[in-house]
């Protein structure tokens, strides 16, 4: 039977990883709204550029784009988008399998965040390039990501670009996904309930021709890595709003399972401490009874 | 068939604009362009500038960034990276991102250094000349 002291030093310690664990729950969860809210506002822009290119690329005739070339190679670049921390329960496991579903021999990898990074060197696989982003996700930032997997495109070095990242469910479910980057083919929305999201299809199938001015080519050069940057942009602020969530969810887990924890050692104290009470009135009157 | 238009404006922050309005003037890529309903489907470049709408007799104006817009009959939707309302344009803070801008754009800078701050040159521009319009 443990001694009282060795129980007590383990609430102790328990304590303290609960009151971390708390601290921790609270910082992800007040990064975690900021995340979402940049996440969900950024929605309505990502839709209408969905919806615009659906029905742009469908209305413009035989116009083809570089970025839209679609090739029989199976060489592909895979962009990892993870966290740089841990701490958040299951998420970089999930996502990591996702990544690792890929054929080594055909794949190099990008890596947005720390884990993906270690993963790719763990795993001896290929890596291309590493980068890093910020707790709030700047758009220049994803245009660095997107740019190279453009150029790693358009320059002919892979044959697909994927991106595997967390998509933001809702606070309790987050969910690895590989999302087609390029070619730029059928193009399809992160999220079919957002208002506008919808009329893509009707739109799609309307039967008018769009002008275009300046000309065509011109409209498509901007239009269509404006539209990659962006929808890179997006990926990387779904990616942390699914950290954070992951992460605050993870660490309430932990406080809960600490303040169960310190309970039972509790009780267990309680029992020990009148048992030895209990031992002791036991012996002094047995003694008394001796001596009288 | 319909008599006003749909205005949307969204920035990838936030949706800024959305309503029904009887006509739209836009800054295009080729110069100021006036839609009406039942325009003809059109897709072009927006330059910054600004956007004033026609709502029930009253103008609203608007200071834009680059984008883009998609016109269809009923509807012009207006993607770009900076929107503001006139009367939320603080105009010192405008004037200061001006010449934070021109005092970056005399550095030597690189490709994409050079289009970040080109963007917010003429972004805080067109702030500017909302804001003064009607002044001297």
């Amino acid at each position: 039977m443990p001694s009282t002291r060795d129980i007590r030093r383990r609430i102790k310690s328990v304590k303290n990883t609960a009151q971390i664990t708390k601290a921790m729950q609270m910082v992800a969860s007040a990064k975690m709204r900021r995340a979402q809210q940049a996440a969900l506002s950024g929605r309505p822009y990502a839709a209408l550029m969905n919806e615009v290119l659906a029905s742009v690329t469908t209305h413009a005739g035989d116009f083809t784009h570089p970025l839209m070339e679609k090739r029989e190679g199976d060489r592909r670049a895979v962009v990892v988008i993870s966290t740089d921390k841990g701490l958040c329960g299951s998420l970089n496991t999930n996502l990591l399998r996702e990544a690792g579903r890929f054929d080594p021999a055909t794949t190099t990898y990008l890596t947005a965040g720390r884990k993906a990074s270690q993963f790719v060197a763990r795993t001896r696989r290929k890596l291309a390039a590493e980068f890093t982003y910020k707790d709030a996700p700047a758009f220049s930032e994803a245009r660095a990501i997107s740019k190279f997997a453009q150029d790693l495109f358009l320059s002919g070095e892979v044959d697909h670009v994927d991106v595997v990242f967390t998509n933001f469910i809702n606070i309790m479910t987050q969910r690895p996904e590989v999302h087609s980057f390029l070619p730029l083919g059928e193009v399809k929305a992160l999220h079919t309930d957002v208002e506008g999201a919808s009329s893509a299809r009707e739109l799609g199938t309307a039967s008018f021709e769009y002008l275009f001015e300046p000309a065509p080519t011109d409209v498509f050069a901007a239009l269509l890595p404006h539209y990659l940057n962006f929808q890179m942009y997006q990926l990387l602020l779904e990616a942390k709003a699914s950290e954070h969530s992951a992460r605050m969810v993870a660490m309430k887990n932990a406080t809960d399972n600490a303040k169960q924890l310190i309970k039972d050692l509790t009780l267990e104290y309680n029992k020990i401490r009148q048992a030895t009470i209990t031992k002791e009135l036991l012996e002094i009157t047995s003694a008394a009874m001796a001596l009288g | 068939m319909a008599s006003t238009l749909k205005l949307e404006i969204v920035t990838p922050e936030a949706k800024i604009y959305s309503a029904d309005v009887d006509m739209v003037t836009l800054p295009g890529a080729e110069g100021e362009m006036g839609i009406f309903p039942m325009h003809v489907p059109l897709l072009t470049q927006v330059a910054a500038g600004e956007v004033v709408a026609l709502q029930g007799g009253q103008d609203v104006h608007l200071a834009v960034g680059e984008g883009f817009v998609q016109i269809t009959g009923d509807r012009v939707a207006v993607m770009t990276d900076m929107a503001i309302r006139a009367e939320d344009i603080d105009e010192a803070k405008a004037e200061e991102a001006r010449r934070r801008a021109e005092a970056r754009l005399q550095e030597k800078l690189s490709d994409d250094e050079l289009a970040v701050a080109n963007a917010a040159l003429v972004n805080s521009l067109a702030q500017l000349k909302v804001k003064r319009r009607g002044r001297p």
